[in-house]
């Protein structure tokens, strides 16, 4: 019953995105505004009818009907009800329920927002829209159908991979994961929308899509840092990112996006890079796609790798309808697309947009080169490669380097023209920043070159930036007598998304100081103790108490209490785990971390004795990494104040002339 | 719309999609093995299950690779926890009977177990046709380059590896792979002077698949 009800609900949403993607061009070449209203039906219909199907999908899940094949897949009855409510991502049918869940959710709200707009853009967009959701709804009928029947009913099911019932994460990552990547299609469908209805050299599809991509820059930028954390807190080895191809694949589309968001500014305030954004906004898109399809089609050989099927070819023909369609429309478009103003000075805001740029597009194609080599070479010179780290980090760093430099010279150039004495004043304070943190690392005993330059930049970026919050309130204060949090919070408000800008600029600078720590003081050992032997790690001493174990409904648990002292005194304790789970063999790890703000003491338990005589664990001290997460943190603060709306400046208190003065 | 430009630019497309749609016709996971063509690594192993009837041989007794000389040996790695190992054991098992009474010597290689474990498993599975050897500590998985199990490596009569399969091993394979090497083999005998041959039938029988 259940499974017919999810079932056709897709089966009908098939049927009405068809419709209304044939429709929708019709009625626009007709010119019959007045039709256009059965193509957004077609659009809030298309939601109503996923969210059904999904809701059908969670309320099996939940009550462990066995009769559909997805929950006969992944569900048990000893799963706890929240992890088996996030099994609906948990493996390939049911995550791409979700993704048409989210991408419905989406194209209907997009498409509400802007209904009344002239022009034939929104219908466009709509129909682009409805054509990414058709292909998603093949893919649920076809290869990827989570509502088959299963004969006869087993009692239990084997229950989700025990990695994706281990942390809490795996109900955070995965959602934002969506939202990102599939909010992503909403700029992307606005694109092709403009090129579709000759709109293309006006701003239009920016103006509208702007807070839309913010939006899903946010939720992918949250994705990726909720990702890292969740590698760091579940899998064991203490690190948060090893350029595995699924990775890279969340990190590319991010890369684009986020140079996308810089250099759209240059259009708006100047008419410049038109063809540039919308080949940003499209390659963005493809390579969401593209992601989708290196981490469901099993081509690449990656840990995230989900199972294969014929999927992959689905994937690989949609890739090919986007890639030739698209290139085909901006090339076609190309002409209408020509610049309105042009570069006036090197020493500008512009130029300093155009390296970011630059620097972000050829990062995007040194992840891209490095994750598809090992595919080429084996078509190439038939021989199996695989790219590591060493290549990613030897190649990026660079440009990271670079990036992070420019984040701090950016906010102070101003727009045409820069002046030398007013630069000057902007950068000091960024300066000093810098040399402090260069100094303080040298203490500490880095002797790596991109470390102490990343150290260096960070400042730099840091002081900068603050400097624009302060000096901007400091204006505020002296025009308007304000005291200093309210001229702050009105500087913000009036200018949200420059400032909200710079918080995330912020947050980077967080990011960037402790990828850095971590990498270059970290230091780990491992030892087998008695109970009352102590360890010690960069002068943490940590004494092991006692092995225990116990029994949960869904699994077995070995656990260690290790003590973390502070000379006779127990500053904390911490219980690195071992989960048994029974589908799998070995043992899934789960270490343990206590976070400071100078760093993380980060125990892994590795083996025990069987009589709890003794343990063997892993201590790795992660200097700054908590700063990685409040980086992302304020990354996202700084998206939602970009996003929320601006405050209407009353008429009577005009901006001081000081503050307006290369404001973007 | 620029008509021309339009396509051509569409048309770049086609190497990246043409080299997607190779990449689906390969398994990332295949890693090519350094053994085949090379001599295998020897061994001796004691018997703990010993098998059936003609193949049998008893518990406790030393298996020697370099004994086997002059035979095809099919050497299946596997374990009590594999699961995929289920799957192939009866097509192991049969397989290996068929061949009693030829020169061909199936032998099992117990990996990361406990030989108790391994007869209980035996026993579940309905017994096995031919004899299956303990491995302490990996050592000979090791030497083998196991990846995971199963796997099977199929050595030629001169005691070379002529190829190896990952994963669930099927009749059809087995029976290929075993006909083609004793085939190489009658070859070789019937002319000793010229042993190109029969490595050339290594290196072919190492191509298939």
């Amino acid at each position: 019953m259940t499974r017919l009800l999810a079932f056709n609900s897709i089966v009908v949403a098939l049927a009405v995105t068809t419709l209304g993607a044939i429709f929708g061009p019709i009625a626009v070449r007709k010119g019959r505004r007045d039709w256009l209203m059965y193509l957004y039906a077609a659009v809030y219909t298309n939601f109503a009818l996923v969210t059904l199907s999904t809701l059908a999908l969670v309320y099996g899940l939940v009550s462990h009907d066995f009769s559909i094949s997805y929950v006969a897949q992944v569900g048990s009855r000893a799963t706890p009800t929240f992890y088996t409510i996030i099994s609906l991502w948990g493996a390939l049918e049911g995550s791409i329920v979700f993704w048409a869940w989210v991408l419905a959710l989406y194209a209907a709200a997009v498409v509400w927002f802007n209904r009344k707009r002239e022009g034939n853009l929104v219908p466009y967009a709509a129909v682009t829209l409805l054509v990414v959701a058709l292909f998603f709804h093949i893919l649920l009928v076809g290869p990827a159908n989570p509502f088959l029947p299963v004969f006869p009913v087993p009692f239990d099911g084997p229950g989700p991979n025990p990695l994706l019932q281990n942390h809490i994460l795996m109900g955070v990552h995965p959602p934002l994961l969506y939202l990102g990547y599939v909010g992503l299609t909403v700029p992307f469908a606005f694109a092709v929308g403009a090129m579709l209805s000759g709109e293309v050299a006006d701003d239009g599809w920016i103006r509208i899509t702007r807070r839309w991509t913010i939006s899903a820059w946010a939720f992918l930028t949250a994705a990726i840092v909720a990702g890292m954390w969740w590698s760091y807190e579940v899998l064991g080895w203490g690190g948060y990112w090893a350029w595995d191809p699924v990775e890279n694949a969340s990190f590319m589309p991010w890369l684009t996006c986020t140079a996308y968001l810089h250099s759209v500014m240059v259009q708006e305030r100047r008419g410049m890079l038109k063809l540039w954004n919308l080949n940003l906004m499209v390659g963005t898109f493809v390579l969401t796609i593209l992601g989708t399809f290196l981490t469901r089609s099993g081509i690449i050989s990656s840990v995230h790798a989900f199972t294969t099927g014929t999927i992959g070819y689905y994937f690989l023909a949609f890739i090919a309808v986007v890639l030739v369609a698209t290139l085909f429309l901006v090339a076609g478009n190309s002409d209408k697309l020509a610049s309105d103003g042009r570069l006036d000075a090197p020493l500008s805001r512009e130029t300093a947009f155009l390296l970011n740029n630059l620097f972000f597009t050829v990062f995007m194609f040194t992840v891209l080169i490095g994750t598809l080599f090992p595919l080429v070479a084996e078509a190439v010179r038939g021989v199996k490669v695989s790219v590591g780290e060493p290549f990613f980090n030897k190649m990026t760093l660079p440009m990271m380097v670079a990036l992070i430099f420019l984040m701090g010279v950016g906010p102070a150039l101003p727009w045409k023209k820069a002046a030398g004495a007013e630069l000057k004043g902007k950068l000091l304070p960024g300066v000093i920043v810098g040399v402090v943190f260069a100094v303080a690392a040298l203490v500490a005993g880095a002797r790596n070159g991109y470390s102490v330059l990343a150290f260096l930049f960070a400042g730099f970026a840091l002081g900068v930036n603050v400097q624009e919050f302060v000096r901007g309130a400091n204006a505020r204060v002296r025009a308007h007598g304000e005291s200093w949090l309210v001229a702050l919070s009105r500087l913000v408000s009036g200018n949200r998304r420059r400032y909200g800008g710079y918080t995330a600029h912020i947050g980077v600078v967080l990011v960037t100081l402790g990828v850095a720590g971590s990498s270059t003081f970290k230091q780990e050992q491992e030892a087998t103790l008695k109970p009352g032997e102590t360890i010690t790690v960069a002068g943490h001493t940590l004494r092991f108490k006692r092995a225990w174990g116990r029994e949960e409904p869904q699994r077995q648990v070995i656990g260690a209490t290790m003590e973390w002292m502070d000379g006779d005194r127990v500053r904390a304790t911490i219980e690195p785990r071992m989960n048994y789970y029974p589908t799998q063999e070995s043992p899934v790890p789960t270490p343990d971390v206590k976070s400071t703000l100078r760093g993380d003491i980060y125990l892994n338990l590795m083996a025990f004795k069987q009589d709890g005589s003794n343990v063997t664990v892993k201590v790795i001290w992660e200097p700054l990494v908590p700063w990685i997460w409040l980086g992302g943190l304020v990354l996202c603060i700084g998206a939602i104040i970009g996003v929320l709306p601006e405050r209407k400046r009353p008429a009577s208190a005009p901006v001081a002339p000081a503050l307006a003065e290369g404001q973007p | 719309m620029n008509w021309k430009r339009a396509s051509i630019a569409a048309a770049t497309a086609a190497p990246v999609i043409g080299l997607f749609a190779w990449g689906l016709t390969r398994d990332p996971n295949s890693i090519p093995s350094p053994l085949p063509g090379r001599e295998a690594p020897a061994f001796t192993l004691q018997v703990f299950a010993p098998g059936q009837g003609e193949l049998s041989r008893p518990v406790g007794d030393s298996v020697r690779l370099t004994d086997l000389r002059g035979k095809v040996v099919v050497l299946n790695f596997w374990a009590s926890w594999c699961l995929a190992c289920r799957d192939e054991h009866s097509a192991l098992s049969d397989v290996a009977q068929s061949y009693a009474g030829q020169p061909v010597q199936f032998l099992g290689v117990l990996y990361n177990d406990v030989p108790d474990k391994g007869t209980a498993w035996i026993a579940e599975m309905g017994g096995q046709s031919y004899p299956s050897v303990d491995d302490p500590g990996a050592r000979v998985a090791i030497d083998y380059g196991l990846y995971g199990v199963p796997e099977t490596f199929f050595l030629d009569a001169t005691g070379r590896v002529a190829y190896k399969h990952t994963g669930p091993v099927t009749p059809r394979v087995l029976r290929y792979k075993v006909d083609s090497l004793m085939a190489a083999a009658r070859q070789a005998a019937a002319a000793p002077a010229a042993p190109a041959a029969d490595t050339g039938a290594n290196t072919k029988a190492g191509k298939v698949q």
